[in-house]
């Protein structure tokens, strides 16, 4: 399993990465998007893998084995915000895109659109 | 007085003259002094137990816990700075009253000053070395703003830059040799380093240290090389000059010098670092000086000159030679100030500081010329002033010096040194008041008023009052040398020593100086053909060199393109990631693998599949969306498998509001991606994006197979979650209890984020993109039925039950997979389904309670439910739960981090709805008549034809 899910990460990461470096906003948000999954599950995976591990208390003292609960709520709140944050960068793109009409992302050092 | 007030009240003084100003110049100037007044009297009565060997200390607690600490301590040595600091400048800022013209904002002058010398009473009074270097750099920012007081002049502007520049990076070195000299003496409180010479001077750290303290004492001090930013900042105002140039500023590394002399001075590299630098500094600062021709110019480099005389005399690592030191550093100070402002009263007067247009002046500005005849003579070493006196005993200690085997080297060169300053002291006499009176000056000079002329007459008071009684001042010398060398070295100062090597010295430099006078026109056109190169054009030089190069990289890594932004992040990162490994020890796997089953092992192939066509039909964006959410799903429900419910629960309800928002992008993007990279470019990025695969996919696997290398906290959480927090699900009690601070700053982030998303869409919509957006034409045509009957009474059915459905899980949250965050994202699925189905125009008007109101409506219940802890007495946020029973119902448990957990969701609806309704909002059309209906066609309705016209 930890085979598994690594290199799912890792595909993940490499797709995002290769995305990221696209050149119009369009293909960027949706590698950021990947590197989001990628992080969130590598963020989880630091509590280790628990397969069929109950996640709520089953007996109230809190003993027993149970997944590790700390890295779920980081996580569990990271989906969230990185749902915000690609929502403001979505905006910005389409603010840029029917404020230019391109969508590129690359501008030359002089901070003018490149091409277009 | 307590210290540390002494040190604030130059600061708190800077906030009056502000204020003072609109009450006149005079009652600023009052206000400005009145605060310097009270910290010299606060100083003073200091003085008796000081004078009884007493050290005073004040210490303030700041951050221990990294040793910096607002520890004040007064010696002989910090009562002779802050007397000097605080007595000179009462006397400029009676001087600066009437130096500054009309049109010249003096209370900001009178702000920048007090800043500076608040910041330099902290220098000579901390104890603690961090604090000292807080302090040091303070009088490097507030002299910057000193020295470009007259913003108008580029000379300012450029000086003032130039000693910003020199003096911070020297200010840079120093902080490192500082944290090294700490660390050494495993204290940052002076007091302790005093005390550890041998550990210091023992230490391997010993030479950086010293070489990093010495960059930033040298600096400061305008110690050659770095000389050449102090006669620049002649620029600023005269009382600038005479105060931070002259008196304070450019002692502060002499300061720094003699305060840790006792545990830096001795060694063979000290002597030769420092006595060397000196000595050099003191002979190059004279010659240049004699060839100045503005007044101001001269007294600079006669300044640089002397500072690297009393450097020198430190450097010589004598007992005796300190004491000498700070005898000079009193006479220095007396004479020099006066120097200054009578150079300032002489600008002030004739309009011009050039030494070549003025001359006879003794006629016209008597007074003046009296002040400065007794000062400058002072400084030439005429007895009987003050300045023979201690020049003398330099000339003296010179003897004693030998330099690499070399006894005549020193008392030769710094005899040199002498004639020349001899030469251009006269010359500050000879060619400014004697000779016979011109016609042709700038103004008409005549002697200033008694404000303008007290001040240095007072100085000059005590330059002939030292010189004729030193005896006066000889217990106080031998305080500060005490202080400064930690033993009595018992000088004692005699206007006539005998006849002695020091005598002929003496003698012989004043015939010499003489004479170099005599024949300045000659010496003056070889040195103008012959001189050395301007300090400035080297300095320019090498910044513009330095600005070239950051110039070069910046545009070479930073060119605007963010594609390549984003490749050096990677590249640099998978870099440092490599140089861990290899460097790190990481130990053999401790966990064994779990076995891989059929179920999951689809998933993978699922979205490997999924993750690859991504990659290879990103140019089709819909077609990529679709892929996303397969991916999504799997991320989802592998969450699930390895036993977090409540992380799939969100990623499922996150993924519908994310391809929601997408596909509303893409409703104005276009809808393919042109494929415009190059092969060789694909290849490049390939290589970046599998070398960070590689790499994430290592370290995620190398992780995974080991256990925690330190004892996880999250057994904590387990036993505590239902003691402590009253819930069994611990990641909903995380969420709002024990983390809840955390959870409160997320859920205002989402709202911020949102609130972004609307503030953006209103400038877009109000902007010249409205016109753009009102004529703009669908990709597709649009399908005739918007709004499909079918759907409408579907979502209609649906909304109660999803509603249901969120209420349902938001309250079992606290206990099983749930909470706030999933219930949020389910209510706001509910109500986006509407506006899908009945279109946003119809949707909106139905809707009563803005969403910016949900927002802030969350936010504000968190808050609340947090601050409720506070009226039992307990932190914010904590929470606390019972257990209540309501008939006919079980009994069931009420905590308040429900009512915090209805904070979040409040917020997650709020911010989820307020940005697609921002989307959504883009693409309203003008002509488009909201239907009154919430279907086009209903064939119960009578008229049945569709609405909506104009579309």
């Amino acid at each position: 399993m930890e085979l598994l899910v690594a290199s799912a990460i890792g595909l993940l990461t490499a797709a995002g990465v290769y995305l990221v470096l696209r050149q119009r906003t369009f293909p960027v948000i949706i590698g950021v998007s990947l590197l989001t999954y990628a992080v969130n599950v590598f963020l989880f995976t630091t509590g280790r893998l628990a397969i069929n591990l109950p996640p709520v208390l089953q007996d109230k003292s809190g003993a027993g084995t149970y997944t590790d609960p700390l890295p779920q709520a980081l996580v569990l709140t990271a989906i969230v915000i990185s749902f915000g944050m690609t929502a403001v960068v979505v905006m910005i793109a389409l603010s840029a895109y029917l404020s230019s009409d391109s969508d590129r992302i690359d501008t030359d050092a002089r901070g003018e659109e490149d091409g277009a | 007085m307590p210290l540390y007030l002494i040190a604030a009240l130059p600061f708190l003084g800077a906030l009056l003259p502000g204020l003072m100003i609109r009450a006149g110049r005079n009652s600023c100037a009052w206000a400005t002094g009145s605060a310097t007044l009270l910290a010299l009297i606060g100083l003073l009565t200091h003085a008796p137990a000081v004078f009884r060997g007493e050290v005073i200390q004040s210490r303030i607690e700041w951050l221990p816990m990294l040793g910096l600490n607002a520890n004040f301590f007064l010696d002989g040595l910090g009562l002779l700075f802050a007397g000097l600091i605080l007595g000179i400048g009462l006397l400029i800022i009676l001087y600066a009253r009437f130096y500054l013209s009309r049109e010249d904002p003096m209370g900001q002058f009178y702000t920048y000053l007090l800043l500076f010398q608040g910041a330099m009473v902290g220098i000579v009074l901390s104890d603690n070395i961090l604090l000292l270097l807080i302090f040091w750099e303070l009088t490097s920012l507030s002299s910057f703003l000193l020295i470009g007081y007259w913003k108008h002049l580029p000379e300012g502007r450029q000086g003032a830059r130039m000693a910003l520049a020199v003096t911070g990076m020297g200010g840079l070195a120093m902080i490192a040799g500082m944290l090294i000299l700490g660390n050494i003496a495993g204290s940052y409180d002076l007091t302790v380093i005093l005390e550890n010479r041998e550990a210091i001077q023992g230490s391997d750290l010993y030479l950086p240290a010293l070489v990093l303290i010495l960059l930033g004492a040298f600096t400061k001090s305008a110690q050659f090389p770095f000389h050449f930013w102090l006669p620049h900042a002649m620029a600023a105002p005269t009382p600038v000059s005479a105060y931070l140039h002259s008196a304070t500023m450019v002692k502060a590394g002499l300061f720094l010098m003699a305060r840790l002399w006792p545990v830096l001075s001795g060694t063979e590299a000290w002597f030769y670092l420092v006595a060397t630098t000196g000595l050099v500094t003191m002979v190059i600062g004279a010659v240049i000086a004699l060839f100045k021709d503005d007044l101001k110019g001269l007294l600079a480099f006669s300044t640089v000159s002397h500072l690297g005389l009393i450097t020198m005399l430190l450097g010589f690592g004598t007992e005796a030679a300190a004491a000498v030191a700070v005898f000079h550093i009193i006479n220095h100070a007396s004479f020099k100030a006066a120097l200054f402002m009578t150079a300032g009263i002489v600008d002030h007067e004739a309009h011009t500081r050039d030494i070549k247009r003025l001359g006879g002046l003794r006629h016209l500005m008597p007074i003046t010329f009296a002040i400065a005849a007794v000062t400058a003579l002072s400084m030439a070493g005429i007895p009987p002033l003050n300045g023979f006196i201690s020049k003398e005993m330099m000339l003296k200690e010179t003897t004693y010096a030998v330099w690499a085997g070399n006894a005549w080297l020193m008392p030769a060169l710094a005899t040199l040194g002498a004639l020349f300053s001899v030469a251009y002291s006269f010359r500050y006499i000879w060619h400014v008041f004697m000779g016979p009176a011109r016609g042709d000056y700038p103004a008409n000079p005549h002697d200033p008023g008694f404000g303008m002329w007290a001040g240095p007459a007072l100085l000059a008071g005590l330059v002939i009052g030292i010189g004729l009684a030193p005896f006066v001042v000889e217990p106080f010398v031998n305080l500060v040398a005490t202080a400064v060398t930690g033993q009595d070295p018992d000088v004692h100062l005699k206007l006539w020593h005998g006849i002695n090597a020091a005598l002929y010295m003496s003698v012989a430099a004043i015939v010499g100086g003489a004479v170099l006078l005599a024949s300045h026109r000659g010496l003056e056109s070889v040195w103008k053909r012959a001189g050395p190169p301007a300090a400035k054009a080297i300095f320019d030089a090498i910044i513009d060199a330095l600005v070239r190069l950051s110039r070069a990289i910046t545009e070479t890594l930073h060119d605007g393109a963010l594609t390549r932004y984003a490749a050096i992040f990677t590249v640099a990162v998978a870099a440092a990631g490599l140089h861990a490994y290899a460097g790190g020890v990481a130990g053999a796997p401790t966990r064994d693998m779990t076995p891989i089953t059929g179920l999951p092992f689809i998933g993978w192939v699922l979205l490997v599949v999924a993750t690859g066509c991504v990659v290879a039909f990103h140019h089709h964006r819909l077609l990529t969306l679709v892929l996303m959410a397969i991916i999504g799903l799997v991320v989802a429900v592998g969450f699930n498998y390895l036993s977090a419910p409540d992380l799939a629960l969100t990623q499922l309800s996150v993924e519908v509001v994310s391809i929601i928002l997408l596909l509303l992008a893409l409703n104005f993007l276009p809808e393919f991606t042109p494929r415009e990279s190059t092969a060789g470019r694909k290849l490049r990025d390939g290589v970046i994006a599998a070398v960070a695969g590689l790499a994430v996919t290592g370290l995620a696997y190398g992780m995974m197979v080991r256990d925690f290398a330190f004892p996880s906290i999250s057994d904590f959480h387990l036993a505590n979650s239902y003691k402590g927090g009253g819930g069994t699900n611990v990641v909903n009690v995380i969420l709002v209890d024990f983390r809840g601070f955390d959870t409160f700053g997320e859920i205002i982030v989402l709202g911020i984020a949102a609130i972004v998303i609307y503030a953006v869409t209103e400038s877009l919509l109000r902007g010249p993109v409205r016109q753009k957006l009102l004529e703009r034409q669908p990709n597709h045509a649009l399908a005739g039925d918007a709004h499909p009957l079918m759907m409408v009474i579907a979502t209609r059915v649906m909304m109660p039950i999803a509603l249901m459905v969120g209420v349902y899980i938001f309250l079992r949250g606290h206990n099983e997979p749930g909470g706030g965050f999933i219930a949020g994202l389910v209510v706001a699925i509910a109500l986006v389904m509407q506006y899908m189905a009945s279109g946003f125009d119809w949707a909106a008007e139905r809707q009563r309670v803005p969403y910016h109101a949900t927002i802030a409506a969350g936010v504000l219940a968190a808050a609340f439910t947090g601050i409720g802890a506070w009226f039992n007495g307990l932190p914010f946020l904590t929470s606390d739960f019972g257990y209540v029973r309501i008939p006919p119902m079980n009994e069931f448990e009420l905590a308040t981090a429900m009512a915090f957990d209805l904070g979040v969701f409040l917020a997650v609806v709020g911010a989820v709805m307020l940005t697609l309704e921002s989307l959504s909002r883009i693409s309203r059309r003008a002509g488009y008549e909201v239907s009154e209906y919430p279907m086009d066609i209903n064939p119960a309705r009578e008229d049945g034809t569709p609405q909506g016209e104009g579309r």
